[in-house]
């Protein structure tokens, strides 16, 4: 039987209404956010751009606001990133190793993953807790880049984690299968096929779980590094400062002065972002090329 | 890979002698047939002397199963398998989907430990040897017993890399250039690749990608090569291709062939196995023998009705 012409033309019409409803909704659900981003950076620029100069960025903190810079700051923070990669990554990867190559199925593996998920998501001042107790007291690092680094490692392990078991996840069953069908061991088939194949998505992820990690403040007020630092750090056990604790110092004072330099470390941590994230981008966009053959 | 020479001198296309009228028609589409009446090539394959050195019909168990079951979790997937793979010969295993040819085909190389859930119970001897006894390497056993999978699963790297993946994790202290190459020969690949061999593996065809497997089969000189469904992703000349592979790499190796394709297992086997699988979908083994016998004089009817395409 044929259908009549037009027979579902008033469905058709009001499918088609429907339609742009929905787009409307969430291209304003997408604008929204930028709206809200572009007013926060406009801000932060209009308050900070004439206090950012060569000199803000060599200068060591100071009580008069002309003479201040973020120096420390700057050299605090990429301290405690580089140790925080050093100890977050091969923890991050090798835990995500396990739970997809190795973990057997069972229910304690499944309570274990659920909670690392949990993990991810506790308030950091929680992490900055456990660093006080177990990094500063208990192990007496005190309140060294070692102590923050293995503090901000405890918060962003988790993402690492998930972000490398995806990246595990998604490399195709049938290059194990075939590395194992001419005899490779477990460990062979993960070191010359899984995570070559795993390596963009795990840096990828590593790199967007540090930039997280570089914005922390919460944990590293806990473990007390909220001190006037006005030296660049010279070995893993120095006291140090990082961007946003100097930003959050500064907000605190009562100077207007001091409320544009936070403004200007605003544009200088967001920069430094920037940056990470481009790299991310770059990186993963490298290794895909490479993978296309 | 129309290329004779590296068939062993054998052309596949010119056998097409009117034997093959005397064969039962096995399809619904004769059309394939007329260009390669199957029967007829494999007892061209069976009288051929190279194709089996020393013993041609008496050709000595190479893998044997007895009283083999298969679970996975409480799920039966084969039921008192007990076959015979005779050494340097293609064996087919036919059946309707589902029935456990694969299964079957990964039991052998213990490819299915990894499925957790999956038990073995009865005994699969290779060279007289338990594969299943305690204390067996199931890498030792890979590494003896290649394994080419339906879809071809080059590695992301170049086709150099490809072949010399197995002899490197297996610590060969070989000539590499030379075993690459020789890999590529025998698997018919030589010819198209060897100006290329640091290009990445993915830019080749389905057919060169799933001969580059066979060569990576081959570089770790294996003694049996277990083939699930190597030609089901291909296209008819590409599917040519490796049949005519699989019939020379017979000189040296023992086949097992799983495939849907029944004039393939015709055309390329000396040997085939008939699966199906009973009503709680427990596959199991209805018949064995010379492919030419199951396929003109099939002892079961079961077996007449899935090579006539009456059912499966």
């Amino acid at each position: 039987m044929a259908l009549a012409p037009g027979a579902f033309a008033r469905h058709r019409s009001a499918m088609r209404k429907r339609a742009a409803v929905f787009y409307s909704l969430i291209l304003t659900a997408t604008l929204l956010g930028l709206v809200v981003l572009a007013v926060l950076i406009v801000d932060v620029f209009r308050d900070g751009a004439r206090w950012l100069d060569w000199d803000f960025i060599t200068s060591f903190p100071s009580r008069f606001p002309a003479r201040a810079g973020i120096k420390s700051a700057i050299f605090g923070t990429i301290w405690l990133m580089g140790f925080t990669a050093l100890f977050a990554f091969p923890i991050g990867v090798g835990t995500a190793i396990y739970l997809e190559e190795y973990a057997p199925r069972h229910w304690l593996i499944q309570i274990l993953q659920l909670n690392i998920a949990n993990l991810a998501g506790v308030p950091s001042i929680v992490y900055g807790i456990l660093g006080l107790t177990l990094f500063v007291r208990a192990m007496s690092l005190d309140r060294s880049i070692l102590a923050g680094a293995l503090t901000i490692a405890l918060l962003v392990l988790p993402i690492i984690i998930i972000a490398a078991r995806e990246a595990i996840k998604a490399v195709p069953n049938s290059l194990r299968e075939g590395s194992y069908a001419l005899g490779a061991t477990r460990w062979q088939t993960i070191w010359h096929l899984v995570l070559p194949q795993a390596l963009p998505g795990i840096l990828t992820g590593t790199i967007l779980a540090l930039s997280r990690g570089i914005g922390e403040t919460a944990p590293l007020l806990m473990i007390g590094a909220l001190t006037f630092i006005a030296f660049t750090p010279a070995s893993p056990l120095d006291p140090f400062t990082v961007l946003p604790i100097q930003i959050f110092n500064w907000t605190g004072r009562p100077q207007d002065e001091f409320r544009g330099l936070a403004a200007a470390g605003i544009i200088v941590l967001l920069g430094i972002l920037l940056l990470m994230n481009t790299g991310a981008v770059l990186l993963r966009n490298k290794f895909q090329r490479r993978d296309e053959g | 890979m129309n290329n004779p020479e590296k068939t062993g001198g054998h052309n596949p296309a010119s056998i097409t002698t009117p034997k093959g009228a005397e064969a039962p028609d096995t399809s619904p589409d004769g059309s394939e047939q007329q260009v390669e009446p199957r029967i007829t090539i494999a007892e061209d394959l069976l009288e051929r002397p190279e194709s089996a050195p020393g013993a041609v019909s008496g050709a000595s168990a190479k893998l044997v199963t007895k009283d083999m079951h298969f679970f996975y979790g409480d799920f039966r997937a084969l039921r008192n398998i007990s076959i015979e793979i005779p050494e340097n010969r293609v064996t087919a295993i036919i059946g309707p989907s589902g029935c456990g040819k694969s299964t079957l085909l990964r039991c052998f190389n213990r490819m299915n430990d990894s499925i957790s859930g999956a038990r073995l119970q009865g005994q699969v001897l290779f060279n007289n040897m338990d594969l299943y006894a305690p204390g067996v390497d199931p890498t030792e056993i890979r590494f003896r017993i290649g394994m080419v999978f339906q879809k071809p699963n080059p590695f992301p790297k170049t086709i150099y890399d490809n072949v010399a993946f197995g002899p490197r994790i297996n610590g060969f202290k070989v000539d590499m250039d030379q075993l690459v190459e020789e890999s590529l020969r025998r698997a018919a690949l030589w010819d198209e690749v060897k100006g290329r061999l640091k290009d990445r593996a993915l830019t080749l065809s389905g057919g060169q990608q799933q001969r580059l497997c066979i060569a990576r089969t081959l570089a770790v000189q294996p003694e049996v090569i277990l083939m699930d469904e190597p030609a089901s992703a291909l296209d008819p000349v590409a599917t040519q291709a490796i049949e005519d592979l699989i019939r020379v790499l017979t000189q040296r190796y023992t086949i097992v062939i799983v495939t849907h394709n029944i004039q393939q297992a015709a055309r390329i086997s000396h040997r085939t196995i008939f699966m199906t699988m009973g009503d709680d979908r427990a596959g199991f083994v209805v018949e064995t023998g010379e492919t030419r016998q199951v396929f003109t004089v099939p002892k079961d009817e079961r077996t007449e009705a899935f090579i006539t395409g009456r059912f499966g």
